[in-house]
């Protein structure tokens, strides 16, 4: 039989029973759908959180105090009681460092803020004129922090978006005089809106100076220490050199730690990229369901057609006709299946999209191609067992049963 | 020339413990053209005849020659190929494929014979008007009467031309009128050429044929052309 007429066979067949076929090609559509939503959604969280990730700033090495348990034990930690503070002498030797663009020291506290009247609470960061280029922000009006001396505090501060919006409407802020815990400042600059992201929200954000902040939080040790190295290649380098000069100052000892963006990143990729895989995987399980169920509907089938198959036999259709029949016909319940799981899938993916656009939930090209071809191979799989049977049966005896 | 020899044929069934011996010691010879008529009680051993010629059985012991060639010796595939190029078959109750359109049903042996669609096209088309169902050609097997069911299966089992056509009681669902309509068909096909073994319980239709074979136990009871 040719190709084209197994085909039109095979569909026929498909058609000709309406009910089992729509039930495997739902099975099957379901399976492929559900590996297409749940891959965008694992997928989409990946690429969520490394895109926040890679946001807050650009081959970033970050200083914060305390050793952390990695490293291994080292006797000179387990005789301090206490890590040394972080210092902005610490911050500023920092910027020896070949391997260094720039550094922002970063001190936080909390306060409240108030302007004619109006009063709420806020987060205040104390840092210096590079921290808004290093994290990547960005300035809606006025300028940023001056540069300088570290150690004097000037009596000015940038505002977040939101905090202008409740403090000043639609007046300008640049320019005006706020409180500050007990202290009056200047407003500067105004930080763009850039809405929901991971850590701190920069739109309820105040920052001021560093020696500023710490005068406010009466102490002079800092939360952190912003590191940019001056290229991806030398961010190794620059967390070395970092580790090196804090160790110097410290007496010799290692009571920091230092961590890389990259490091970070690449964690979090790796991560969500297995929770993504373990979630397709799963989602798998619903596809071989779906092959056990089409071989379960060809099975059907051929006790069905057993009159037809010993007609097909009678009429001189070899035992291989009638093998390509049946596996076309358990190939197009699957394939079609997988198309409209496909379908489905992207139609999920693209609602999600639409309901929650900061999330990108695209489904990753390996995981659709691998959800087609597992349907699609499950369905032949599957469809070999009732093709076979089919072709075995006995043409006098299969003729007798109509 | 003989275009069917049969000797020593032994069909034996095995039922739990019983043995049934369907066909028994039998020894036939059909010429090219002939038109034979199979009579004879119920399980006499008729269908299995039928079966046995029309290769969808083989035989447990003796041997069959058709158109000179030992086919019991042949694969499954080797067998389906003779089936599908010289031999017809016309059954009781039709078999017709109930999805397929009348024009497709008959198309169907040249469907699985992978003959192309322009000449499929023009056998079918030539077989509708033959057998009178140009008017029925998409019509499906539910939308037919009985007779136009066994015409469009007469019509299926010559379209590949075949040297013999084996018909199963062919009447035995009709009535006496389109009984008579399909028998005729089947003779013309005889006048033009086509060996006709017809079985039947009609003895009426039976007398029409030029031999009659009478079974009785798996045995030729009588021949007409050897009394
Ligand atoms: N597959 C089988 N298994 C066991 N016994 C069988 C089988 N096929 C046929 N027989 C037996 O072989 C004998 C001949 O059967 P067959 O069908 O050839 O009879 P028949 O002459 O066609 O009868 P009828 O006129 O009723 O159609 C019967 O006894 C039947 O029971
Ligand atoms: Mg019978």
């Amino acid at each position: 039989m040719r190709l084209t007429d197994t085909l039109r066979f095979a569909r026929d067949a498909a058609t000709g029973y309406p009910l089992r076929t729509a039930l495997s090609v739902l099975a099957m559509s379901i399976g492929v759908a559900a590996v297409v939503i749940l891959t965008a959604l694992g997928d989409g969280a990946r690429r969520y959180v490394v895109g926040q990730f890679s946001s807050i700033g650009t081959n970033l090495v970050i200083v914060l105090p305390g050793r952390s348990g990695t490293g291994g034990f080292n006797p000179a930690n387990a005789i301090t009681s206490t890590p040394r503070d972080l210092t902005i002498d610490d911050a500023a030797a920092l910027r020896r460092a070949s391997a260094v663009s720039r550094v922002a020291p970063l001190a936080v506290g909390t306060s409240e803020i108030s302007y004619g009247g109006r009063l709420r609470e806020i987060m205040v960061a104390g840092s210096t004129a590079e921290f808004i280029p290093i994290r990547n922000f960005e300035l809606a009006q006025g300028r940023g922090l001056p540069d300088g001396d570290w150690n004097r505090g000037d009596s000015v501060a940038i505002i977040g978006a939101t905090v202008r919006d409740e403090l000043f409407g639609s007046e300008p802020a640049v320019g005006k005089l706020i409180r500050v815990g007990d202290r009056r400042l200047r407003v500067i600059g105004v930080l763009k809106s850039v809405g929901q992201g991971l850590g701190m929200n920069t739109d309820e954000l105040v920052i001021v100076p560093v020696a500023l902040a710490q005068a406010m939080f009466n102490s002079n040790t800092l939360f952190r220490i912003l590191v940019e190295a001056k290229s991806r290649a030398t961010i190794p380098l620059a967390r070395e050199q970092a580790t090196e000069i804090i160790r110097q100052r410290h007496y010799g000892e290692e009571d920091v730690t230092v961590i890389t963006q990259d490091a970070i990143l690449a964690t979090f990729d790796k991560l969500l990229g297995t929770l993504t895989l373990g979630v397709a995987g799963i989602a798998a399980i619903s596809l071989a369901v779906a092959g056990i169920l089409v071989m379960n509907v060809m099975l059907v089938a051929v006790t069905q057609r057993t009159g037809e198959i010993g007609l097909l036999k009678a009429l001189g259709a070899p035992a291989r006709t009638i093998r390509l029949a049946f596996l076309a016909e358990a190939a197009m319940l699957s394939s079609v299946g997988a198309l409209v799981g496909y379908l489905l899938g992207q139609l999920g993916a693209f609602a999600l999209r639409q309901a929650f656009p900061v999330f990108p939930a695209y489904p990753p090209d390996w995981a659709v191609i691998a959800g087609l071809s597992t349907a699609l191979g499950t369905g032949l799989l599957f469809g070999v067992m009732p093709a076979r049977r089919a072709a075995r049966l006995d043409p006098v005896q299969a003729l007798m049963k109509h | 020339m003989a275009l069917i020899e049969l000797t020593g044929i032994e069909r034996v069934f095995q039922l739990g413990d019983a043995t049934v011996h369907a066909l028994a010691g039998l020894d036939l010879s059909i010429d090219a053209g002939e038109y034979v008529a199979v009579m004879g009680p119920s399980g006499s051993g008729k269908s299995t005849l039928l079966n046995l010629l029309g290769l969808l059985d083989r035989p447990n012991a003796g041997s069959y020659r058709l158109e000179d060639r030992d086919v019991t010796t042949l694969s499954a595939d080797q067998l389906a190929r003779v089936r599908s190029e010289r031999i017809g078959f016309v059954f009781q109750s039709f078999h017709l494929v109930p999805r397929l359109t009348a024009a497709e049903n008959i198309a169907l042996p040249m469907t699985l014979a992978g003959i192309p669609l322009k000449e499929r096209n023009a056998r079918v088309a030539r077989a509708l008007v033959d057998f009178g169902l140009d008017k029925r050609a998409d019509h499906r097997p539910d939308q037919l009467s009985g007779g136009q069911r066994q015409r469009v299966a007469i019509a299926r089992a010559t379209i590949m031309q075949p040297a013999l056509i084996l018909a199963d009681e062919p009447t035995g669902n009709l009535d006496r009128h389109t009984g008579e309509e399909v028998v005729n068909l089947l003779e013309a096909l005889n006048a033009s050429g086509v060996t006709l073994v017809v079985v039947t319980h009609d003895p009426t239709m039976g007398a029409r044929a030029r031999r009659q074979l009478v079974m009785e136990d798996g045995r030729l009871q009588s021949d007409s052309a050897h009394p």
